[in-house]
C-alpha cells in the first residue's frame, strides 16, 4: 500500500468513531421522537398540521446552514452537540412520514378486528397497527440512516470530527484519492448499516431470533467503538484533566519548581479550512507532542466557528489572523497600521473575551489581488485601480466567504469595483481558474504555493484598502493560564517568515506532501 | 322461562348528520342456543345492527341486553372479550401465527401460559385442524377454508355464551363453505351457543338459522322461522327475498324429475 494510503487508513478508526457516534445515536433517538410523534399525528389531526409543517420546514435549511445555526442556538458550542442535533432533526422527517403513511395503511377491518377481539386502544396500536405499519416504518428509518450518514460529513466544519474530515481536506489539499476514500467510506458506512437494518427488518419478519440479536450486536458493537476513541471520550474526559493539571500547577507555583511538561494533558488546536492552516496545526501538534501532551486538531472549522470555540475553552490553542479579528470579531471597517492593528486587537480580545494574543508567528498572509500574465499586459495592470476602468467587463473569484467581509466591501468602495462581476468558488480552484482565464482576477492570499505555482501577477494596493493580516497565536482563557502550554509554545514567535510559509503551503498544494511532513520541514529549517 | 341471551329494545342508529336512521327502532330477542340470522340488502342496516351488539357501533338510542343485563353502560372492552365474533373476510392477524390469533382474546382476559396453549390445541382440534400442525403456521400459509376454521376458534376461545356472525362463509368457494356450515350447525347445537348471523344469503339463513329476521331500510320488515316465512310472507319485499331458496330448490326438483324445460324462471 502507497504510504499516503496508509496515513488515511491510520486516520480511520478515528474519524469513523466520530461519524458512529454522531449518526446511530441520532438515528436512534430520532426514532424514539419520530415514532410517538407520529402514532401522536394519525391520532391528532390538530397536532398533525403544525408538526408535519414544522418538519417539512425545517428539511428545507440546507444541511451546512442548519449545523451552523445549531452552534449559534448553542451559544457558541462546537463540536459534537450541535452536530449531533443537527443530524438528529434530519432523521425526523422521513420517520415520522413513514410512521404516518404506514400506520394510515393498515386495513380498516383489521383495526375493528382488533377491537372486536377485545384490545383497548393501547393494545391495538402495539399488538396490530404498528405491527402491521412495521415494514413502511422501517422503510423510512433506512432513509434516514442513509441521509443522517451522508450529512454527518458536514459536521467538521462545526468541529466534530467525521468521515467529512477526509472530504474537506482533501478538496482543500487537492488530494483527490482522500476526498474518495471519505466519499467511499462515507457509503460504504451508509450500505452497511441499512444492510444491517434490513437484516433486523427480515429477523423479525420471519421471527429468527438469533439473526436479530446478531444484527442488533453490530450495531451496537459500531457505536461503542466508535466511543473508545472518538469524541465522546476526549471532551469529557480530556478537559477536566487539562483542568486539574491547572489546578495543580497553580498550587504549585508559589513553591515548587516550573513544570514544562504537558504529560496527560489534551490541547485542542482549532484550524480553519485551508493548507495554511492544516500546515500551521500540525506544528501546534507536534510541539505539544513532543512535549509529552495528548494535542487534538479540529480543523475545517469556520471563522466565526472556531473564534467563538477559543472564547468558550472548547479549543485551546488556533491561529487566527489580525486582519480577520479586526472585521469579523471586532466589527472595525477602517484597518489601521500593522502594529497599531495587533496591539489593539490584543487588548480588546483579552477586554472582552479573555482571549489571550501570545504574539505574532512572523508572517502575514494578507489578502492579494492575482492575475495571469495575459490579463496583465491586456489591461495594463499595476495595482487594484487599473481595474476600475473595465470592472464592468471582469469577473473575480473568490471563495465565498471572502465576498461577505467588509475587506472586500471596503476595497469595491475605495477603488470604485461595484460593476466587476463576483464568482463565489472554493479556494481550491480559485487558482487553476484564474491561470485558465476562466475568471480574471482571483482574490488569492499573499502566503499562497500556488500564486507562484501559477506565475500569476499579485495587484498592488496603494489605497491600502486590504488591512494588515498577522498571523498571531490565540489561546483560550484556561490555555493561557496553563504556563505549561505556553512555555511549549513561546519558541515560535516570530520564527515563520513569509516565504518559508508560501514553501510550504507550495509544497502541500503542488508537490503533494502531507500538512504534516510541510510542517516537520519548517520547524527543522 | 329462559332469559333471552341477547335482547335489542328499540335500537337506533343515526350516522353523522343524516336525516334518515341507518337502523330504525329494532326490537329484537334471540333465545339462549338458538341461531337468529338477520337477513336483508346492502344498506338494508343489518351490519350496523350487529356491530351495536358488542358496541363496534354506539347506538344513537335504545338499549342492548345481554343475559338479561343492560350493557350500554359496561365496559365495551370487556363486552367484546365476552362474545365471539366471526368477521366477513376472516380478519385474521396476518403478522400473528394460528395459535396466537385463535388465543389473543385470552391473553388480553389475562389467562397463564399454559392455560392458552391447551385451550388453543382444544380448540384447533375442534375445527378439525391438528393443533400440532398448524398452531405455528402464519393465517397466509392457510387455505380460505382453513382460514375461516381458525377465524371460528378465535371467536369461541373465550368459550362464549354468545357469538356475533358477520358473512362468514361469504368468500369461500360452495364445496368448503357447505361443509364448513355443516360442521358450524353441529358445532352449536353441541355447545348450544346463542348466534346472531347476518348474510344476504337467503339459502345460508334459511339452512343454518332457527328464525331469521328481514330488514329493510333500517327496520324490521318481519322475524319468523324459516318455515313461516315461506309460507306467509307479510310484504312483497320479504315474498321476493324468501322466493329465491325456493326458486332455487323448485328447479334443482324439476331436474331431478326431468322436467328441466319446465320454466325455472
Amino acid at each position: 500500500m502507497s504510504p499516503r494510503l496508509t496515513l488515511l487508513f491510520e486516520q480511520l478508526p478515528d474519524l469513523l468513531g466520530g461519524h458512529l457516534t454522531l449518526a446511530v445515536p441520532a438515528i436512534f433517538i430520532g426514532v424514539l421522537i419520530s415514532l410517538p410523534l407520529g402514532v401522536l399525528c394519525v391520532k391528532s389531526a390538530t397536532i398533525r398540521g403544525p408538526v408535519m409543517s414544522l418538519v417539512s420546514l425545517v428539511q428545507t435549511v440546507p444541511s451546512i446552514a442548519l449545523l451552523a445555526i445549531m452552534v449559534a442556538l448553542l451559544g457558541g458550542t462546537i463540536g459534537y452537540w450541535p452536530a449531533f442535533i443537527a443530524l438528529l432533526i434530519y432523521s425526523i422527517l422521513p420517520i415520522i412520514r413513514n410512521t404516518i403513511v404506514g400506520l394510515e395503511s393498515v386495513d380498516p377491518a383489521m383495526r375493528e378486528a382488533a377491537k372486536a377481539v377485545g384490545m383497548r386502544p393501547l393494545q391495538q396500536l402495539f399488538r396490530v397497527e404498528l405491527p402491521l405499519a412495521f415494514p413502511v416504518i422501517l422503510a423510512g428509518i433506512r432513509t434516514a440512516t442513509v441521509w443522517v450518514v451522508g450529512i454527518a460529513t458536514l459536521s467538521t466544519p462545526v468541529g466534530a470530527p467525521s468521515l467529512g474530515n477526509y472530504i474537506f481536506s482533501g478538496l482543500q489539499l487537492r488530494d483527490w484519492q482522500r476526498v474518495i476514500f471519505g466519499c467511499v467510506a462515507t457509503m460504504t458506512l451508509s450500505l452497511v448499516l441499512d444492510q444491517l437494518i434490513a437484516v433486523i427488518e427480515t429477523s423479525i419478519q420471519s421471527r429468527r431470533k438469533t439473526s436479530l440479536a446478531l444484527a442488533m450486536c453490530a450495531i451496537v458493537g459500531l457505536v461503542a467503538m466508535g466511543i473508545v476513541p472518538g469524541v465522546l471520550g476526549p471532551e469529557a474526559a480530556g478537559f477536566s484533566k487539562l483542568q486539574e493539571k491547572e489546578n495543580e500547577s497553580e498550587k504549585s507555583d508559589s513553591s515548587g519548581p516550573l513544570r514544562t511538561t504537558l504529560e496527560g494533558q489534551v490541547v485542542r488546536i482549532g484550524a480553519k479550512g485551508f493548507t495554511e492552516q492544516f500546515i500551521l496545526a500540525e506544528i501546534l501538534r507536534e510541539k505539544i507532542e513532543d512535549a509529552g501532551g495528548t494535542p487534538e486538531v479540529l480543523s475545517n472549522m469556520g471563522s466565526t466557528i472556531v473564534f467563538n470555540a477559543l472564547a468558550k475553552n472548547t479549543v485551546d490553542v488556533y491561529v487566527g489572523y489580525t486582519g480577520t479579528i479586526w472585521s469579523t470579531v471586532l466589527k472595525e471597517t477602517d484597518p489601521i497600521s500593522r502594529i497599531a492593528m495587533r496591539a489593539a486587537v490584543a487588548g480588546r480580545l483579552y477586554d472582552e473575551y479573555g482571549i489571550v494574543l501570545a504574539g505574532a508567528l512572523g508572517f502575514e498572509n494578507t489578502y492579494a489581488l492575482v492575475a495571469r500574465r495575459q490579463t496583465v499586459q491586456r489591461y495594463g495592470l499595476r495595482q487594484i485601480g487599473n481595474l476600475t476602468p473595465v470592472a464592468k467587463d471582469l469577473r473575480i473569484g473568490g471563495d465565498p466567504e471572502f465576498f461577505g467581509r467588509p475587506e472586500w466591501q471596503r476595497v469595491r468602495n475605495l477603488y470604485a469595483l461595484s460593476d466587476i462581476t463576483e464568482v463565489g468558488m472554493d479556494s481550491t480552484f480559485m487558482y487553476q481558474a484564474v491561470a485558465d482565464g476562466q475568471v480574471d482576477v482571483a482574490a488569492g492570499f499573499s502566503t499562497d504555493g500556488r500564486i507562484e505555482a501559477f506565475d500569476l501577477a499579485v495587484l498592488n494596493d496603494p489605497k491600502e484598502a486590504f488591512p494588515p493580516y498577522d498571523a498571531v497565536l490565540l489561546l483560550s482563557p484556561r490555555a493561557a493560564k496553563n504556563r505549561d502550554l505556553v512555555h511549549v509554545l513561546e519558541p515560535l514567535l516570530n520564527q515563520i517568515s513569509v516565504a518559508a510559509m508560501r514553501t510550504a503551503n507550495r509544497r502541500v498544494d503542488e508537490d503533494g506532501v502531507t500538512p504534516r511532513v510541510a510542517a516537520d520541514s519548517l520547524l527543522n529549517e | 322461562m329462559h332469559v333471552p341471551a341477547i335482547e335489542l329494545v328499540s335500537l337506533t342508529k343515526c350516522f353523522g348528520n343524516s336525516v334518515e336512521p341507518a337502523v330504525k327502532s329494532v326490537d329484537l330477542s334471540v333465545a339462549q342456543g338458538e341461531v337468529l340470522a338477520i337477513v336483508g340488502g346492502s344498506g338494508s342496516g343489518k351490519t350496523t345492527t350487529l356491530k351495536m351488539i358488542n358496541r363496534l357501533i354506539e347506538p344513537t338510542s335504545g338499549s342492548v341486553k345481554v343475559m338479561g343485563e343492560d350493557v350500554t353502560n359496561v365496559d365495551p372492552v370487556g363486552l367484546r372479550r365476552s362474545i365471539g365474533y366471526a368477521f366477513q373476510g376472516v380478519g385474521l392477524f396476518p403478522h400473528m401465527s394460528v395459535g396466537q390469533n385463535v388465543g389473543v382474546t385470552l391473553q388480553l382476559l389475562g389467562w397463564t401460559k399454559d392455560s392458552i396453549i391447551e385451550r388453543v390445541n382444544e380448540l384447533l382440534t375442534m375445527v378439525d385442524l391438528p393443533a400440532d400442525e398448524y398452531r405455528d403456521r402464519l393465517p397466509s400459509e392457510l387455505s380460505g377454508g382453513q382460514q375461516q376454521r381458525v377465524g371460528f376458534a378465535r371467536a369461541l376461545a373465550s368459550k362464549p355464551q354468545a357469538i356475533l356472525m358477520d358473512e362468514p362463509f361469504g368468500a369461500l368457494d360452495p364445496i368448503t363453505r357447505d361443509a364448513l356450515q355443516q360442521e358450524f350447525r353441529s358445532l352449536q347445537k353441541k355447545l348450544e351457543l346463542s348466534v346472531v348471523l347476518v348474510t344476504h344469503d337467503m339459502s345460508e339463513a334459511v339452512l343454518l338459522a332457527d328464525r331469521i329476521a328481514v330488514m329493510h331500510k333500517g327496520e324490521i320488515a318481519q322475524v319468523a322461522s324459516p318455515q313461516v316465512l315461506l309460507t306467509s310472507p307479510v310484504n312483497a319485499y320479504v315474498a321476493q327475498l324468501i322466493d329465491t331458496p325456493r326458486r332455487h330448490s323448485d328447479f334443482i326438483e324439476s331436474l331431478l324429475h326431468g322436467k328441466a324445460s319446465g320454466g325455472a324462471r
